[in-house]
């Protein structure tokens, strides 16, 4: 008798939380994708904008900006954690919760395919259409998947050879050009070139830009791997080789941005792969050394320029977002010239107009555009793939020990081809 | 602690509950007993709830989802589509690194997939707990027995070591990177030209250099409450019988301290096996120092379905060594308690 009235609480208690549990089972998946996509495309209201960190302070004068303009249709800013992996990881739970608060998100350039193919991302197409025609069209192809413009391209990034004036008169146009000038960093007791080979994205960014600049890709047109060319060996190989005969110093497997701009303003580098924000403090930091004589200039390829690897944000549309219309002029605002110029002057971010980086006032305050301007306009976006978490490893691991030596070239870049297949072929 | 809990609010209304009820004993006592028997489970049941949320249910939704595919593209609409069903595939890709082939089927995992790294990811996370445990219990035991001692300026050492504890880990490891660089003051100090986080060997012991420092207070305050359980007379009278002090050592501080040292070490392994912001913020994983934790999150960004295979696995082989502990190493976590207390009276 009294048995079962002692228990009836507890079991009352565990059917309750099996019921809470089955609840919140059975997420994800981008099934019904189609359906979203069709609502509230008319729709104006309040929405809310989500992105990273807002370290220059640019985000929020913009939409109080907005905001003023439009009292009706107000915008919120979220703001999220400065770290790209959090910010990422939040928005995809963001997602799978099919949370309507999250209308118009800032999505990072290797995000886009793998949001796009989840179904998460509003195509920007018919009634949705978004004018490209003044943009870049490497910012344009990076925010695209499959054909269809998934998000609009906000601001851009490219890499950039920083050189010493002082010590080579004519920047090197050819990778063979700035090898044979290495001489020149060796009397000088330094060392020659660096990017960024520490085991982490940058390795990526380092690696693609090496293949695409020696005329391979890592992936062809429909995202199928396509290192086992004779042009991926040759970028691979070389910055093997650079790294063997000590071309690329040998700390140089430690440097992520920040060490690799250290080692270059103390002075002990020639020449120097990195992004635009390093212009501005290599100009300004007390500690350095190469204020006077900081060259700048594209990247080095086979035989001009080299192809960079593309950086930025996009402003993607959820599909979940109850207020479309609104959210379609918020993208617009943000693309268009008055935006991007402010986002230039007061956050040192890349326009994605072109017809900005010609614009004299602002070449004035950021000298950089002009070599930008050729380094984007020969970038090719890091491989667009929704499987890029395990494309962007396969390439890690295996660039790793070839620069290291530890793996022949040849046996990176087919074991390279494979992870890929196999990520690709899922699981 | 649950067969404690049990009697302790039926046992209470008899030595404290009668001013309360004045009713005759007997039958007013029996009723009493069963009302607060249905009151404290109604007050448990709170807890329970919280608990099956908490714990149960994750657990049981992490094995539900390692027995599903993850989601995969739809090479005709090129949106992903969920997965179904998966056997035991999700565990096989990472116990006999069984990969999907481009054509169908399965291929050994090629290096640079992360099914290649699961068995150099569990002999890095035995390497490290096997190291760093067995540095940290000398250098902590060592610890202990200075701090045990009465000095002048005692707490101001006890303080002092505590502090590494203090620091969050992801600060400290933040702290040792910039130690570790190649610029970094740990080369300056010493004159030379590691690169700390460029090659194995340097990189694991990076980490376990940095998780020793970190812990070892940890260890310490563990095996101080333990000997300063040992009373003072036990050892006066050691040492009138004549003993040295390695034989007072030997026979009694390690025989006495045992209980609190097992639990100690026990505690300090189950945390080392799922050692992971350390290496994640120092070498993210480069150089075979990637752990199990580490692995699991690196899977989880390409596909939920086999991260849960993966840290059910890993919730196994750290649940089997604790086993192993209290099984066989006499690690008695929940006697500890009665013990302690009876060594008391």
């Amino acid at each position: 008798m009294k048995t079962p009235k002692f228990l009836l609480p507890v079991a009352t208690a565990g059917v309750l939380a099996l019921t809470l549990s089955a609840c919140g089972g059975g997420g994800g998946g981008g099934t019904t994708a189609g359906a979203d996509a069709e609502q509230g495309l008319d729709s104006r209201g309040p929405i809310t904008y989500v992105q990273g960190k807002d370290n220059s302070n640019v985000v929020r004068p913009l939409i109080e900006k907005w905001n003023a303009a439009h009292p009706n249709e107000t915008v919120t800013f979220k703001e999220q954690t400065d770290q790209a992996d959090q910010q990422h990881d939040d928005l995809v739970q963001n997602f799978q919760a099919k949370n309507a608060n999250y209308d118009v998100v800032s999505v990072d350039v290797v995000w886009t395919a793998e949001f796009a193919a989840k179904g998460w991302l509003q195509p920007l197409k018919d009634k949705m259409a978004l004018d490209t025609s003044a943009m870049l069209k490497p910012t344009v192809d990076s925010a695209s998947y499959k054909g269809t413009l998934y998000a609009a391209p906000q601001n851009s990034d490219g890499g950039i050879l920083y050189y010493r004036k002082d010590l080579v008169p004519t920047a090197p146009t050819t990778w063979d050009e700035m090898m044979g000038m290495c001489s020149v960093a060796e009397q000088n007791g330094i060392g020659c070139f660096a990017g960024q080979y520490a085991k982490y994205e940058g390795l990526t960014v380092n690696t693609s830009e090496a293949i695409n600049s020696a005329g391979g890709s890592v992936l062809d047109a429909d995202g199928k791997p396509s290192l086992n060319t004779p042009e991926a060996k040759e970028g691979l190989e070389n910055l093997a080789a650079a790294y063997a005969d000590g071309s690329i110093p040998k700390e140089a497997i430690t440097f992520q941005e920040e060490q690799g701009r250290q080692a270059f303003q103390d002075g002990k580098l020639l020449f120097h792969r990195n992004w635009p924000y390093v212009y501005n403090l290599a100009m300004t930091e007390g500690s350095s050394q190469v204020k006077d004589v900081l060259g700048m200039t594209a990247l080095v390829g086979k035989d001009g320029p080299g192809a960079s690897t593309l950086g930025g944000h996009s402003a993607g549309m959820s599909v979940y977002s109850k207020n479309k219309a609104t959210a379609l002029d918020f993208l617009k605002f943000l693309t268009s010239e008055e935006t991007q110029k402010f986002y230039a002057t007061q956050g040192s971010l890349a326009p994605v107009l072109g017809a900005l980086y010609d614009d004299q006032e602002l070449v004035a305050k950021l000298p950089y555009l002009p070599v930008l301007k050729t380094s984007i306009e020969n970038a090719v976006p890091r491989p667009v793939t929704p499987y890029y978490p395990a494309v962007t490893k396969a390439i890690q691991e295996n660039a790793y020990s070839a620069i290291k030596g530890e793996k022949t070239v040849d046996a990176a870049l087919s074991d390279m081809q494979k992870s890929i297949e196999s990520a690709s072929a899922g699981q | 602690m649950a067969t404690e809990l049990g009697p302790t609010p039926v046992k209470e209304p008899a030595s404290g509950g009668t001013p309360i009820h004045h009713g005759p004993k007997g039958v007013g006592e029996d009723n009493a007993i069963a009302s607060q028997g249905k009151w404290a489970s109604w007050l448990l049941a709170p807890t329970i709830v919280a608990l099956a949320i908490v714990i149960v249910y994750p657990i049981i939704s992490a094995i539900v989802m390692s027995f599903q595919k993850d989601a995969a593209l739809d090479p005709v609409t090129g949106l992903f589509a969920e997965g179904g069903p998966a056997g035991l595939s999700n565990y096989t890709n990472w116990i006999f690194q069984q990969c999907a082939a481009p054509g169908g089927g399965t291929v050994a995992c090629p290096p640079g997939t992360l099914g290649s790294q699961f068995w150099s990811a569990t002999g890095t996370t035995f390497y490290f707990t096997i190291v760093t445990v067995t540095l940290e219990t000398i250098l902590g035991f060592w610890m202990a027995i200075i701090m045990a001692r009465t000095f002048r300026g005692r707490s101001l050492v006890r303080a002092a070591v505590l502090v590494p504890w203090a620091i969050p880990t992801a600060v400290t490891a933040q702290l040792w990177l910039f130690i570790f660089a190649f610029e970094g003051i740990g080369n300056k100090l010493f004159n030379t030209t590691i690169l700390w986080t460029g090659s194995e060997i340097p990189a694991r012991w990076a980490v376990i250099i940095a998780d020793t420092w970190k812990t070892t207070p940890f260890m310490a305050l563990l095996i101080l409450a333990g000997l300063q359980m040992i009373p003072a007379e036990v050892y006066e009278a050691a040492k009138v019988d004549g003993a040295s002090a390695w034989q007072r050592f030997r026979m009694i501080t390690l025989p006495l301290v045992k209980p609190a040292l097992m639990v100690a070490i026990l505690f300090r392994t189950l945390d080392a096996l799922r050692m992971f912001d350390l290496p994640y913020i120092l070498t993210e994983g480069s150089n075979n120092t990637t752990t199990l934790s580490i692995l699991v999150v690196n899977q989880i960004r390409q596909g939920f379905n086999s991260a849960a295979a993966l840290s059910t696995i890993t919730f196994i082989i750290i649940f089997i060594v604790a086993f192993i502990f209290v099984r066989f190493l006499g690690a008695n976590v929940v006697e500890q308690q009665t013990g302690a207390g009876k060594g008391k009276k």
